[in-house]
Formats: C-alpha cells, sequence, structure tokens
C-alpha cells in the first residue's frame, strides 16, 4: 500500500510538469495542443539518445526542455503564420513528430538505458543517505516539479507572461498594447511543449526506456490533470493554480493506482483515462470548444 | 494631423454582396480637434474608424497621421500612437487580471515586455491616484480581477489605459453605446475631461445625438461613404439638435428605412 501511494506520487509529480505545459497551451491560451502527444516522446527520445552517449542527465533534461521549445515553435508558426487551425497544427506537429522521433532513436522502436547515469542514480542522487535509498526518485522528482512550478510562477508574473495571459484573455487588448497577439502565441506555445518535452525526460530516465509510442494519449492526461486541478482545488483560493494542476495530476494518477487496485489491467488503462477525461469534462460544465482560428 | 486621401473601399470585391462604401474618400483632421461623428448603420463611420486604425484593409489611397504615411501599418503597430475605446467594455481590458495588472500592462505600451516584474510596485501610487479621479472607488480594488466589474467599471478603466502613455490619436468606437443612460453620461464626461486635460486629438462615433452636439468641436454625419454634414464648433451650436434629426430622417427615409 505503502508503495502504491509513493509511486502515485512520483508519478503524478513527473506527469505534473508535463500537465504545467498542456495548462499553458489550454488554460491560458486557450489553444487545445495536440502536440503534446509528440513533444513528451521527443524529451524522452532526445534523453534515451544522449544518456547512451553518456551525457550529464541533467544537461538531457535541458536539451529535452529546448526540443520542445523548437517543437511548439513550429506548432505555432504553422498556425499562426499560416493561418492553420489550432487542432490541425497540434495534429500535424503530431504526427510529423512520431517519425522525427524514430529517427532520434536511430530508427528502433524503443532504446533501453539501463546502464546509464540518470538524474536518479548519479550525482546529487548519490548523496542520499542510505535510508532514503526508497525515495530517491520521490524527492528528486518533487524537487523538478517544484522547480518547474516556481519557474512558471515567475514567467507568468513577468511582463512578457502578462502578455500571454492577456493574449488568452483579449487579443484585442494585446493588438492595442501595440503588440503582435500571433507571436505571443508562438512563444506561449514554445514554452508550453518545453515543460511536456522535459517531462517526458524525466519520465524516460525514471523508467530506463525510451518507447516510440509513450506519447500517446499525453494530451488527454494532462487535461485531466488541469482541469480536475482547476475544479478540485477551486475552494482554496490561497492556492496558485500551478499548484492545483499539479495536484490534480497526482489526483488523476490515484484514480488509476485505483482503478488498478480493483482489478482493471494495462489493457482497460487508456479506457479508464478516457472516462476520467469525460468525468472530468461534465463535471467542469464545459466541452472543449474548438476555436474559430 | 491626420488626413484621409482619396480612400476607396469595396466590401466582398467580385461577389454577388459587392459593396462599394468609398470612392475618394478624404478627411482632414486638425491638430486637437474632437470630432463627433453620426449616421445610420452602414453609413460607414466604423469603416473609416477601422480603416484609421488599421483593422481593415483599403484598396487605394493613403492615410498619413503626423505626416508619416501610416497606410501599410500593422494595426498592432499603429497601436502605438493611436488609442481605442470599443463599444464592448469587454474588448479594452483582459476580465481574468487585475486592474493593476491591467494598468501596468497598459503603461509598458511601446516598450518591451521581457522578464522584469509584470507590476512596478513603485507606479502603484501613480495608478491609484489615476483611478481616483474616476470617481468609481476603483483604487481601492487595484488587487480585483477586471472581470468582476461592472460595465460602466470596465469602460473607465479602458479610457483610462487607452490613454496612459502619449498618443497621437484617440478612436471612441460607440464607447457609451453599450451602458445604461446614467453610466453612459458619466463615463462621456470623463471622456470629455481626459480629452481635454491632455489635449488629444480625438475622433468620436456616436449613437447619441445629444453627445454629438454637446461634445466636441466639430461634427460629421456619414452618410453612404460621404461626410453629409461637416460642421466646426461654432456652426454646430446653431445646427443643434433637431436640425440634425431632420437631415437623419431624411437620409433613412431615402434609404427606405
Amino acid at each position: 500500500m505503502f508503495e502504491i501511494i509513493i509511486g502515485v506520487f512520483e508519478q503524478g509529480l513527473i506527469y505534473g510538469i508535463m500537465a504545467l505545459g498542456v495548462y499553458i497551451s489550454y488554460k491560458i491560451l486557450n489553444f487545445p495542443d495536440l502536440t503534446v502527444d509528440g513533444s513528451f516522446p521527443l524529451g524522452a527520445a532526445v534523453t534515451a539518445v544522449l544518456l547512451t552517449a553518456g551525457v550529464n542527465p541533467w544537461l538531457a533534461l535541458v536539451f529535452s526542455f529546448l526540443a520542445g521549445i523548437l517543437a511548439g515553435l513550429m506548432t505555432g508558426i504553422i498556425h499562426v503564420k499560416f493561418k492553420v487551425t489550432d487542432l490541425l497544427s497540434g495534429i500535424l506537429l503530431m504526427t510529423a513528430l512520431y517519425s522525427v522521433n524514430y529517427r532520434i532513436a536511430g530508427k528502433k522502436a524503443n532504446i533501453p538505458i539501463f546502464d546509464s547515469n540518470t538524474i536518479f542514480n548519479s550525482g546529487v542522487a548519490k548523496l542520499f543517505p542510505p535510508v532514503l535509498s526508497g525515495f530517491i526518485v520521490l524527492i528528486i522528482v518533487f524537487m523538478v516539479a517544484l522547480l518547474m512550478k516556481f519557474i512558471l510562477d515567475w514567467y507568468l508574473n513577468t511582463k512578457s507572461g502578462f502578455l500571454l495571459r492577456a493574449t488568452g484573455d483579449n487579443k484585442q487588448f494585446v493588438t492595442s498594447l501595440a503588440k503582435d497577439y500571433g507571436t505571443v502565441k508562438i512563444i506561449g506555445l514554445a514554452i508550453s511543449n518545453a515543460f511536456v518535452a522535459l517531462a517526458g525526460s524525466v519520465v524516460c530516465q525514471q523508467q530506463k526506456l525510451f518507447d516510440i509510442s509513450m506519447g500517446t494519449g499525453t494530451i488527454v492526461m494532462g487535461l485531466a490533470a488541469v482541469i480536475i486541478g482547476l475544479n478540485v482545488f477551486k475552494p482554496m483560493k490561497f492556492l496558485k493554480a500551478t499548484t492545483m494542476v499539479i495536484g490534480g495530476s497526482i489526483i488523476y494518477k490515484a484514480c488509476i493506482a485505483m482503478a488498478f487496485e480493483v482489478g482493471f489491467d494495462n489493457a482497460d488503462i487508456r479506457l479508464i483515462t478516457a472516462v476520467l477525461f469525460l468525468i472530468a469534462l461534465i463535471a467542469n460544465g464545459k466541452v472543449l470548444k474548438t476555436r474559430e482560428e | 494631423m491626420l488626413t484621409l486621401n482619396q480612400i476607396h473601399k469595396t466590401y466582398n470585391q467580385g461577389s454577388i454582396n459587392e459593396t462599394t462604401l468609398f470612392t475618394g474618400f478624404n478627411l482632414t483632421v486638425a491638430e486637437g480637434q474632437f470630432i463627433s461623428i453620426v449616421g445610420s448603420n452602414g453609413s460607414g463611420k466604423s469603416s473609416m474608424l477601422n480603416i484609421i486604425c488599421g483593422s481593415i484593409a483599403i484598396d487605394s489611397g493613403n492615410i498619413l497621421l503626423r505626416n508619416k504615411d501610416i497606410t501599410n501599418i500593422k494595426e498592432h503597430q499603429r497601436s502605438e500612437f493611436i488609442g481605442r475605446v470599443f463599444q464592448d467594455p469587454a474588448k479594452g481590458t483582459c476580465p481574468s487580471m487585475t486592474i493593476l495588472e491591467n494598468m501596468s500592462l497598459a503603461d509598458n505600451k511601446g516598450k518591451v515586455f521581457g522578464l522584469l516584474a509584470g507590476v512596478n510596485k513603485k507606479r502603484t501610487d501613480y495608478y491609484k491616484s489615476q483611478l481616483e479621479q474616476l470617481k468609481l472607488g476603483l483604487e481601492d480594488k487595484i488587487n480585483v480581477p477586471v472581470g468582476a466589474l461592472s460595465g460602466g467599471q470596465r469602460q473607465a478603466l479602458a479610457l483610462l489605459t487607452s490613454t496612459m502613455t502619449p498618443i497621437d490619436l484617440l478612436i471612441l468606437d460607440e464607447h457609451t453605446a453599450a451602458l445604461d443612460p446614467k453610466t453612459s453620461e458619466n463615463i462621456m464626461e470623463l471622456t470629455d475631461h481626459i480629452v481635454k486635460s491632455k489635449g488629444i486629438t480625438t475622433l468620436m462615433v456616436t449613437h447619441n445625438l445629444r453627445f454629438a452636439v454637446n461634445y466636441g468641436d466639430r461634427i460629421l454625419m456619414m452618410h453612404e461613404g460621404n461626410a453629409v454634414i461637416d460642421a466646426t464648433a461654432g456652426e454646430k451650436q446653431k445646427i443643434g439638435i433637431s436640425k440634425l434629426l431632420e437631415v437623419f430622417n431624411e437620409i433613412s427615409i431615402e434609404c427606405g428605412n
């Protein structure tokens, strides 16, 4: 039981980083961005290749983050400059990234990295006393998630972050500020996918495996975490939205763990995810709206 | 200071719905002038504002502002020297952001939106003093999201934010039309106060003929893409509302309304 709880928090926090990315695109920019199904494994692919080559695992996080920025930039440019709808731009990138990830992984469907150094078994991880050995993953994941949350909180309170929030809120106002809201959207999508790719890198390091299909369903998971988190914690006004989103991710993972406990297995997981997401949507009273642009 | 030169504009060119609005429309606005623009729906007054702001493109002609040709400058770039308040109070502010955050954004117009703190705490007192002028008690609500304010409060805030940085031209697009009579009266007085105290050249479209006569120093009545009445301060009072209504009715009857 105890192990399950630890597992839920580990998974919840890792995917919470991904959910922060989805929070930026879906909640702030009002952009249901399917790119994440491709940028999540993109981060993992980059990480697997770098770790195999012996690159510092923390540096792999940084490179995954940068790879995610590129993916988001592409989606943003296709949407803003070529006026492709939001959903289609995401689908385009998601599809294209599948091949890109395959190529990055050297045309292999999966790369095990059992022998490589990761953030969980090298560097700072070695400094933990033996008593804490069962908590290393949890502690490191917690630190990374917290750091990403604080970075996002900080960014959203800068002038650039204000502009991002304004873009999702009222595009005309951004125009009135003598700024091109299209550019702001592109920047927002880049940051969003950077968070997602970084989460992909952490998952890859924790599972010691890259798998070409590991990204499928990422967007649904992310949206579920965002919607669950923002609704469940709504009464707690002192919490920041970013905290709520990570909380939502943990709740989501707890639901999945409970489903396993009552006898469902891997075959049912997608169905359970879909049902959970549906419940969250209905509870929220909102259905994903496709935007005119 | 503002010149519209030989403006041509046809909507839906080449389709059955083709409508020609402007054929060689000209307008010259002097520095510091406050112009009220009236006219029926489809007369071209809103199109004119949209053309000046760059929200819609023109077929030919050019637009000069302070001797600079702005015809090919994009809408968001023109915003740097043109302020605009819309009919819809929701368009001028960000609902999910607080009053303080909205004002900070507006205050930064024309500067870099980088990684410095979004709210400059040192400016808070200045923002409060600006809000006090509105006499709506908003200075005590600076941390309240704008979405929680009434339409009138939001429109007052929009007026304030759109004139916060120095602008050459203020565009008021039926900015009192969505408000109740009392509130629209207050917003109109506030507008007059801001425009006069800052001496901003202003174009105001309104359906309220009384506002059009009482405020501003020049009046334009638009009809089918032409200015059928163009009167300056002295003439304006002489014309009066009744005469304006008369012309207005004539035009409307012509159109078969």
